[in-house]
């Protein structure tokens, strides 16, 4: 199916006491990235995992929109979703890593070896994970999101970790995403290069 | 959905089974309490084959709990589990297939050491069989119970005393079922077959309850 845009409306998020955002409305539709910037702690990763359908709204709705009248379907079977873990286990080979994603998330993208080529592990398939740095980790949960083909990515500081070349490298891949008529939800400190961006800002209040 | 249930088992099997993985720590355990038990009875062959039955059902019941405690807490601590709740495999079902994978690594080899522990304890060949037979049935059903607590430890990154606390007396039919029908095995006056099906009925209520009520419970600690 093809996505046309994600929405969210009216969205309320409250942690604890703190009343993070209220009556937000967000859209990220194809093609464009969507990029949530803010202060620390204004509620971007909350945000996001509202969207990923990972957290309940305080009050709220988000959906899909894909052109048809029906909606109702539900977001996160089409959606990748890369939060400050890696969800990598150290125990398991760099490759035992990526195949075990791609078989659960559903595949349809590229094979395990080409993606740990793509972002720069070619050749370390056969190492366990727990020797990778914090880069190399983040390198290979970023793989995730090219073995499985799905056309929302929902990425909570994807960048973190990663030097210069590979941020660069990560910035054509969301625009290779985005080019192909997916979506791209982004909270990011880092500038990235995606194209054709809208901002989002959070936070402000004191 | 078959391959990801698949690949789900693969993968815990994989990690228990591995270094540093625990799976062999239920035995350990398993085996330390049976061999403790004839030490603190005293040498009375009569006894001990009287309530052999119910001390390694004790032994097996207790050790199906260890390690339950990471079950999701594992996955919720390195973001896997949030990538898995984003799989098309329903959250019940990825729940079944981490409870297989456990029961496989943990509750499998009780299984197969009952018997040699069995001789431990003065146990006849029927008692043996029929104490093997209750725990092949009766250890999944303890651990599907398990799962349960295990959501709730991983949702809510509480562990330890709360699985004990939780599961303990959701598994005390499967006990009470499974020493009755060993009981009955070896001295009557049921025939094996009345408690062994009730115990056969609860394992298969725990196959469906236990992930039902995990994957409630993880999806309750998202709102």
């Amino acid at each position: 199916m093809t996505v046309k845009a994600l929405v969210g409306d009216n969205l309320s998020c409250r942690r604890g006491f703190k009343l993070l955002f209220e009556g937000l409305a967000v859209s990220a539709a194809a093609g464009r990235a969507l990029v949530v910037v803010g202060p620390n702690g204004a509620g971007k990763s909350s945000l996001l995992r509202i969207l990923a359908g990972l957290l309940a709204p305080t009050s709220g709705t988000v959906r899909l929109d894909d052109g048809s009248s029906g909606g109702g379907e539900s977001v996160g079977e089409h959606l990748h979703y890369l939060g400050h873990e890696d969800a990598v286990k150290g125990a398991l080979t760099v490759a035992a890593n990526l195949a075990f994603w791609r078989t659960v998330l559903g595949g349809g993208g590229l094979q395990v070896e080409e993606a740990l080529e793509e972002v720069g592990l070619g050749g370390l398939g056969r190492l366990r994970a727990q020797v990778l740095s914090a880069g190399q980790k983040r390198r290979l949960a970023i793989a995730r999101l090219l073995v499985a083909k799905r056309p929302i990515w929902v990425l909570d500081e994807p960048t973190t970790a990663l030097d210069v070349k590979a941020q660069a490298r990560f910035a054509a891949f969301g625009r290779a995403h985005l080019a192909d008529g997916g979506l791209l939800i982004a909270a990011t400190h880092a500038p990235l290069d995606l194209g054709p961006t809208d901002e989002l800002r959070l936070g402000g209040r004191p | 959905m078959i391959a990801a249930f698949l690949a789900i088992v693969r993968r815990d099997l994989a990690l228990s089974l591995g270094s540093g993985g625990g799976a062999g720590l239920g035995v350990v355990f398993f085996l330390s309490v049976v061999t403790v038990v004839p030490f603190a009875v005293g040498p009375d062959l009569v006894l001990l084959a009287r309530i052999g039955p119910a001390i390694l059902w004790i032994g097996a019941l207790l050790a199906s709990l260890i390690g339950l405690e990471r079950l999701f807490a594992s996955d919720a601590e390195d973001g896997s589990l949030d990538a898995l709740t984003l799989s098309a495999l329903p959250l019940e079902l990825t729940a079944a297939a981490k409870g297989l994978a456990h029961w496989l690594a943990t509750g499998l080899p009780l299984v197969l050491a009952a018997p040699v522990l069995a001789l431990m304890l003065n146990l006849e060949p029927a008692a043996i069989g029929a104490v093997v037979l209750t725990l092949l049935v009766g250890t999944p059903a303890v651990t599907f119970l398990g799962l349960i607590g295990a959501a709730f430890a991983g949702a809510f990154r509480r562990g330890g005393l709360l699985i004990a606390v939780l599961v303990i007396p959701l598994t005390i039919p499967v006990l009470i079922f499974a020493v009755s029908a060993t009981q009955a095995a070896v001295v009557g006056p049921v025939p094996f077959g009345t408690p062994f099906r009730v115990l056969a009925g609860l394992a298969l209520f725990a196959l469906v309850l236990g992930p039902v009520a995990a994957a409630a419970a993880l999806r309750a600690a998202r709102a």
